[in-house]
């Protein structure tokens, strides 16, 4: 195993935080626009303020990168797959960011009120207008399989370095293990400066 | 053995460094990228039978939709149900009274402007007026704040059918047969042995008193929700809308040939006339009255507040009018008023959604409505 230096506990934090958010998410939102059951109408009450909470976490994980930036790949990684690795990121914080929006966005189209929970409500961000609904409710909808998409991209590529390639990027936001992790790393960067490979 | 072993060396030789690392070290890499593979295929499974599109038999919103499309036909950029339609405004002034048992803004003693729709049951948008048609009456409360309250009424005293599967079954079976035009009788047969509820609600529905036009009909709101007051106490409601105005027996004579929109035309000439009012009365539900089976009537008697009246004071065309581009929702409910257990809520909610999603994405391919500005401006002479 190479020594693969974790991500900051606030990154892990809020990765972990958001990942069944996510997740949760988009499984309510294809199971409600599927649904005329009983269930439709929790779905519904739980998918908006869900929403609105993983824009609020989204925006502090975008500001989170900055402040702590995430460790580099290893050297080992070839630059096709560093490529995809940077753009799959990308796509994950885009759509992150711009679904919720565009679903608060679409609510505010078609004037349904943006309730989150009782009483507490959203004002509308944009003007009542039924195209600009349609619009934007078929873009939530291609979004979401995009998204989708990415994350099973994301979920494979980590599940890949984790069991396939196990050149510690897996570990670096997935080990819980930070003390015995941080010997083994420890001891494998002594034992790499002490041992050059031949 | 060696054999194998040969060949995967020569192989590997092909891949790369740490791939040939990998399968020296790791003898199980099929194994452990077969599992990758097996962990990929459940997540998408899973999300697509979440979706709906692994189980046919499962009542969707679309095959809702497909289900009016049979029943009605295509009429793009109009809504799937109750798609006849004029736009009506004006406004609630609550007495007061119905804030002692729930405590929406809407309620507290005051005026809320409303907007509102009138309509025909049924999916065609330019279905003659006919006396036996369910008429129906949506509205919109907009107290300030924001918090809306928008609710649909028809003018039958229960509701046909207590499921979405009921009321898809129901659509099914009133569809026209494609050989004949018209319902197949052994059908609707069919349909109502398998639902007796359906039944009991038709006889039920078949005695009403049907008046002379939507200005003096009593359109009720069937579905069971409940109200919470200011401490969190909740209690069973079904509302309904009376007329003030005098009513009048329909006439029960056909109407002229021609006048295909005469209840439209009545309305709206009636309104330009002078507004047209009606009390919105609150039934209060007692243990043991049904919540869950809009098909069964509460019982007489049942303690009543009158919430207020409701004024409607200007009609206009759904082309252009303020109720086209609104979902008339039962689950845009404000805080003190909540969903009871009742199913079609959630069934209602959802197909209108889709209805209203459909619609939306119709909208630039739309024909003018039955309705039209010129007809309303003309004083309801179509």
């Amino acid at each position: 195993m190479t020594a693969q230096p974790r991500f900051p506990a606030a990154s892990r934090l809020l990765h972990w935080l958001m990942a069944p958010m996510i997740i949760a998410m988009l499984f309510i939102g294809v199971g409600m626009a599927a649904s005329v059951s009983r269930r439709y109408d929790l779905l519904v009450s739980i998918h908006r303020p869900l929403g609105i909470a993983i824009l609020v976490l989204c925006v502090a994980r975008i500001v989170n990168r900055f402040i702590n930036p995430p460790p580099d790949l290893p050297h080992t990684v070839p630059s096709l797959q560093r490529f995809a690795a940077k753009a799959s990121h990308i796509a994950l914080y885009a759509l992150m960011l711009v679904m919720p929006l565009v679903g608060w966005g679409m609510l505010s189209a078609a004037r349904y009120p943006i309730v989150l929970y009782g009483p507490v409500q959203l004002p509308p961000i944009l003007p009542h207008d039924l195209t600009l609904y349609a619009w934007l409710r078929d873009l939530h909808s291609v979004l979401a399989y995009l998204l989708f998409a990415t994350f099973l991209a994301h979920f494979g590529a980590a599940l890949y370095h984790g069991l396939i390639r196990r050149d510690g990027v897996f570990g670096s936001m997935a080990s819980w293990k930070s003390m015995q992790f941080a010997r083994t790393n420890r001891a494998l960067i002594q034992n790499s400066t002490q041992t050059p490979e031949p | 053995m060696r054999a194998t072993l040969a060949e995967r060396r020569i192989h590997t030789d092909m891949k790369p460094l740490w791939f040939k690392a990998a399968t020296a070290t790791n003898p199980g890499l099929l194994v452990r990228l077969g599992a990758i593979g097996a962990v990929m295929l459940s997540v998408t499974g899973a999300f697509a039978y979440t979706g709906g599109w692994l189980s046919p038999e499962r009542l969707t919103q679309d095959r809702m939709m497909a289900a009016f499309r049979d029943a009605n036909g295509t009429h793009v950029g109009f809504r799937r149900n109750h798609a006849k339609g004029v736009c009506v405004t004006g406004w609630f002034e609550s007495s007061g009274q119905a804030a002692a048992i729930s405590k929406a803004a809407v309620f507290k003693t005051g005026r809320v402007p409303v907007v509102g729709r009138f309509a025909l049951a049924g999916g065609m948008p330019f279905q003659p007026d006919a006396p036996n048609t369910v008429r129906s009456m949506a509205l919109r409360f907009l107290p300030p704040g924001g918090e809306e309250w928008r609710t649909g009424m028809n003018n039958i005293p229960v509701f046909p059918v207590n499921s979405a599967r009921g009321f898809y079954e129901q659509l099914l079976a009133f569809s026209p047969d494609p050989a004949t035009g018209k319902p197949d009788p052994a059908k609707i047969k069919a349909f109502l042995a398998a639902h007796p509820e359906t039944a009991r609600a038709l006889a039920l529905i078949k005695k009403r008193q049907i008046t002379s036009g939507f200005a003096d009909s009593t359109f009720n709101g069937l579905d069971a929700f409940r109200f919470v007051d200011a401490a969190g106490a909740s209690m069973p409601v079904r509302w309904s809308v009376v007329p003030v105005q005098p009513v009048a027996a329909d006439e029960a004579e056909q109407p002229e040939a021609g006048d295909e929109n005469y209840l439209f035309d009545d309305l709206i000439a009636q309104i330009a006339q002078h507004p047209r009012q009606w009390r919105l009365i609150v039934t209060m539900g007692q243990a043991g009255d049904s919540t869950h089976d809009a098909t069964q009537p509460w019982p007489e008697g049942r303690q009543q507040i009158g919430a207020g009246t409701v004024t409607i004071d200007q009609a206009s065309s759904e082309d252009g009018g303020r109720c086209t581009a609104i979902n008339y929702d039962p689950l845009v409910l404000p805080a003190g008023i909540e969903p009871s257990d009742d199913p079609l809520l959630s069934a209602r909610s959802a197909a209108y959604a889709r209805s209203f999603t459909l619609r939306a994405e119709e909208k630039h391919e739309k024909p003018p409505s039955a309705v039209t500005p010129e007809k309303v401006q003309a004083g309801g002479k179509s």
